[in-house]
């Protein structure tokens, strides 16, 4: 993480869409009238999902629409990194997890790869499509390595299947999130080893069993 | 009450302390950053760590944590040292190590603490960070590597000032203390938050680099830059005022200032009159003191006592006043004001001109009506008051005037008289158990302010303002000298003429203008003598210009709105040939053959005490004694004008010469001029 600061080149004005205003109302009315500040966090990933980052005016927008000082609504947008203050590549937003077991699984691999395919960390790519970043782990240290692409867990990367992703967002395609070795979700790879024997799933083993306190059945 | 053991020593507590404030109790010292008395406890700097019984095996934030019953605090043992050892080393791992070159240096709170809890060396290797400094207007000037996020400023702009600007940006390590795309400060108190910052991270950009605090002579005086009577102390080195900071006094200022107190003083070094000048032809030119009063001696002897007259200035002491009051008195003149802008109080009982309820008072007010004022611009010391009770109890407030932004929620009755009627109508409406009147000097300088005055005493009266035990009638003032000049009877005598009168063409052969720069007198033809502290706009008007003291310069009292009669001390002499301006009139006096009974400022100051005994009461307001006011008697019935009502003050940082004189505050005049005229640029 760096210093956090609003982009040089902003747009000079910005509006909600009708479909982002409609739920950014929907957030607002869960908070009491005199607490709508509470939905600032909710309406800036509207925004972020509306333009894929939040721009000074929006920002500016949001304190008017929950009279709050713009001000605090700035602390919140520069505390939290998943705020992008910066525009992202039109197809994706690549957040590939550097945190130590996606290191040791060749995460460095994937960064290289992304700098060769996409450009420099954090910029936007030439072509505007792209953009990457190293990010924290991610919680999915047992699919490592991965990337989060846009909305999606994009797991068990190789440089060649990133690749093949990169190419498929260029392309306009939407490339399959989940595991991309093979397997199902998070199971282990090659097929299980343990808790394999068939008897455990069809209920012959399934004893009745006292449960100590519970009430007596009527 | 609760009791608590602080190092084994009981006291008793009020309940609902914390464990700093408890421990301060018991003469305990407790090191300390973010915390401060008058903000909102933030928690987050860690210094004032203590070991606290019960409670769990360690260090506890004492300015975080509320007192309890039985409660053992220890504030020396090895645990807490070597907990706000740590604390402190933490925090200079980034505090870069330039007190050399810091303003803050020699009275920073950083320095003091490491003294007591820093070590000799340092163990930290790696780079420091280095933070970008901010823009925060004119006044504040940043080093923002030096901060060490204790958040006071942001605290205080969004609580005391009322201008939710700065706010920390980013967290951890980047965390950075900022206004929104680094505009300036938005509020008349923004001096306020250099003094709250412990370190060097804020300093003020007017005095950067421009003295050593401990080289300064510190003397405690009194503010005239509005008629609240600020405590300030003016430091000075040599013969020049340095700096202006504020004092502690509970009842008018708190510990705040406001930014024309504080940085106006660069003002008292620039357009000063510095030696005696006498037109000649068309030109002003220097002459010695014994010339000036032959000039103004020969203009005196041949004019009828009826046509010369005297007008008092916003910044004279008590004491000059009571000089001239005598001399003209002793010359046979009813021409004496000391309202120069035409305001209509100064007759009948001396709570009609005081600010009755006191700046302290006007806490437990239910309900203020604001009529024709803008506290904001004309007393922002007061303004912080109502902010104050507004955010404590939920104050209702209501405004007749301009719909300016006050830093407070109000509503907003109408512009003139005609809603001010309707609201009186409907007095029954609202119901209020200590309802205050805050009356602007804007609507009573209007021509038919008697008028206004009447409508407001009945009004006033109806709302049971003035009642056993309680009276909320105030007169907001903006000049320091005023309740003084009225309290010493400093208006025209019987067949005198007002201020307003003197400056018509033709009304008299005399003027003398005692510090006065507020009045157009660009049709008056009379031989003008003019004794003040600035070439400003009486001496331009001038034929005869003594130099006298500025208010820095002088001891005198000073009576403030509230009636509290207050002594100022001198910091420094005045400029050249300048003298004070009681012993200016006391030599002018001899010259014109009435002289006056005192040779000393004491004498003149026992004699001003023994006619008018409200001046020996030093430091005591009258507040709100029962009803000796009779509301329907204010004023004079009469046609009031639909005119809106309108404030005094549209440019706060130009209200006087001192102000006028100041680089500072024209530069401040021409950013807040500028925000007027594209008010949408902040939102």
């Amino acid at each position: 993480m760096s210093v956090r600061r609003l982009a040089k080149e902003q747009p000079a004005s910005w509006d909600f869409a009708p479909v982002t205003l409609e739920k950014a109302h929907w957030w607002i009315s869960k908070y009491p009238q005199s607490r709508k500040q509470s939905a600032v966090i909710p309406i800036l990933w509207l925004i972020q999902k509306q333009d894929g980052w939040v721009c000074e005016p929006a920002i500016r927008k949001l304190a008017a629409m929950l009279e709050m000082p713009v001000i605090r609504v700035l602390e919140v947008v520069t505390f939290y990194t998943m705020f992008q203050l910066e525009p992202v590549g039109k197809a994706a937003l690549i957040q590939v997890c550097g945190t130590t077991p996606c290191m040791l699984r060749g995460a460095g691999d994937l960064m290289k790869l992304c700098a060769d395919k996409i450009g420099h960390k954090d910029h936007i790519s030439a072509d505007g499509l792209f953009t990457w970043q190293e990010v924290e782990c991610l919680g999915a240290c047992v699919n490592a390595p991965m990337a989060q692409i846009n909305d999606y867990y994009y797991e068990d990367l190789t440089p060649q299947t990133l690749g093949q992703i990169i190419d498929d967002f260029r392309a306009g395609k939407a490339p399959k999130p989940g595991s991309y070795a093979g397997r199902h979700t998070c199971e282990p790879a090659g097929g299980a080893t343990t808790l394999t024997d068939p008897a455990l799933y069809d209920g012959s083993k399934a004893a009745p069993v006292k449960i100590p306190n519970a009430p007596e059945p009527a | 009450m609760p009791k608590a053991k602080v190092n084994g020593v009981e006291v008793e507590f009020e309940p609902g302390m914390t464990v700093l404030q408890v421990a301060e109790l018991a003469g305990e010292e407790i090191p300390r950053f973010c915390y401060h008395e008058r903000l909102s406890i933030a928690g987050n700097c860690r210094m004032c760590l203590v070991e606290v019984k019960p409670g769990p095996p360690k260090p506890q934030a004492s300015c975080a944590l509320p007192a309890a019953d039985n409660q053992e605090i220890f504030t020396n043992t090895p645990m807490v040292k070597k907990a706000r050892e740590g604390v402190l080393e933490f925090l200079l791992i980034n505090h870069p190590l330039d007190c050399p070159i810091c303003d803050q240096g020699g009275e920073c709170d950083l320095q003091d603490e490491t003294i007591g809890y820093g070590r000799d060396d340092t163990r930290y290797q790696e780079n420091k960070r280095a933070v970008e400094e901010k823009y925060m207007g004119p006044l504040v000037k940043t080093v923002m590597t030096r901060c060490i996020q204790c958040t006071r400023c942001v605290r205080y702009v969004a609580e005391i000032a009322g201008v939710p600007e700065i706010g920390m940006i980013s967290r951890g390590e980047d965390a950075e203390i900022t206004t929104y795309l680094e505009q300036a400060i938005h509020s008349e108190m923004t001096g306020n938050v250099v003094d709250l910052c412990p370190v060097g991270a804020l300093t003020h950009k007017p005095w950067a680099f421009n003295y050593r605090p401990w080289e300064l002579k510190k003397t405690e005086t009194i503010d005239v830059m509005d008629a609240v009577g600020a405590n300030i102390r003016v430091d000075a080195r040599g013969s020049e005022v340095m700096r202006v900071l504020p004092r502690t006094n509970e009842a008018i200022n708190e510990e705040w200032i406001d930014d024309k107190t504080r940085y106006a003083c660069d003002g008292l070094m620039r357009q000063r009159l510095d030696k005696p000048y006498v037109r000649k032809g068309k030109q002003l030119v220097e002459a010695t003191w014994a010339e000036a009063f032959a000039a103004i001696a020969a203009k005196v002897k041949k004019a009828a006592p009826d046509r010369i007259g005297v007008i008092a200035g916003d910044l004279q002491d008590a004491e000059s006043m009571k000089a001239a009051l005598d001399l003209f008195t002793a010359l046979g003149s009813p021409n004496i004001d000391c309202r120069q802008d035409g305001m209509v109080l100064g007759s009948g009982p001396r709570e009609s001109w005081l600010f009755n309820t006191t700046i302290e008072g006007l806490e437990q007010a239910d309900a203020v009506m604001l009529i024709g004022t803008n506290p904001r611009l004309e007393a922002p010391l007061v303004n912080a008051r109502l902010r104050k009770a507004w955010l404590a109890s939920g104050v209702r407030i209501g405004v007749v005037g301009e719909q300016a932004d006050l830093n407070y929620g109000y509503h907003y009755v109408g512009a003139g008289i005609a809603s001010l009627q309707q609201m009186f109508d409907g007095h029954d409406k609202i119901a209020a158990q200590k309802p205050a009147f805050i009356v602007g000097s804007g609507v009573l300088r209007r021509p038919d302010g008697a008028a206004i005055l009447n409508a407001i005493g009945a009004g006033a009266a109806k709302f049971g303002v003035v009642k056993d035990g309680w009276n909320g009638f105030n007169v907001l003032h903006t000049a320091a000298s005023r309740v003084g000049g009225l309290d010493m009877g400093f208006v025209p005598g019987k067949g005198g003429l007002t201020a307003t009168d003197m400056a018509r063409k033709g009304a008299l052969d005399v003027l003398f203008l005692l510090g006065a720069d507020e009045i157009d007198l660009s049709a008056s033809d009379a031989f003008t003598v003019y004794l003040g502290t600035h070439g400003d706009a009486g001496a331009h008007k001038a034929d005869v210009i003594l130099p006298g003291a500025a208010y820095t310069e002088k001891a005198g009292l000073y009576v403030n709105m509230e009636g509290r009669p207050q002594l100022a001390n001198r910091a420094v002499f005045p400029k050249g040939h300048a003298r004070e301006d009681w012993a200016i009139l006391r030599a002018l006096s001899e010259s014109l053959g009435a002289k006056l009974p005192y040779d000393s400022l004491n004498a003149l100051r026992a004699k001003l005490i023994a006619d008018h005994p409200t001046f020996g009461q030093v430091g005591y307001a009258p507040g709100s004694k029962p009803a000796a006011l009779d509301l329907v008697k204010l004023g004079a019935p009469g046609k009031v004008s639909d005119e809106p009502f309108k404030s005094p003050v549209t440019d706060f940082y130009q209200t006087n010469p001192i102000a006028r004189a100041s680089v500072t505050m024209a530069e401040c005049s021409a950013l807040a001029a500028s925000l007027r005229s594209k008010p949408a640029a902040a939102e």
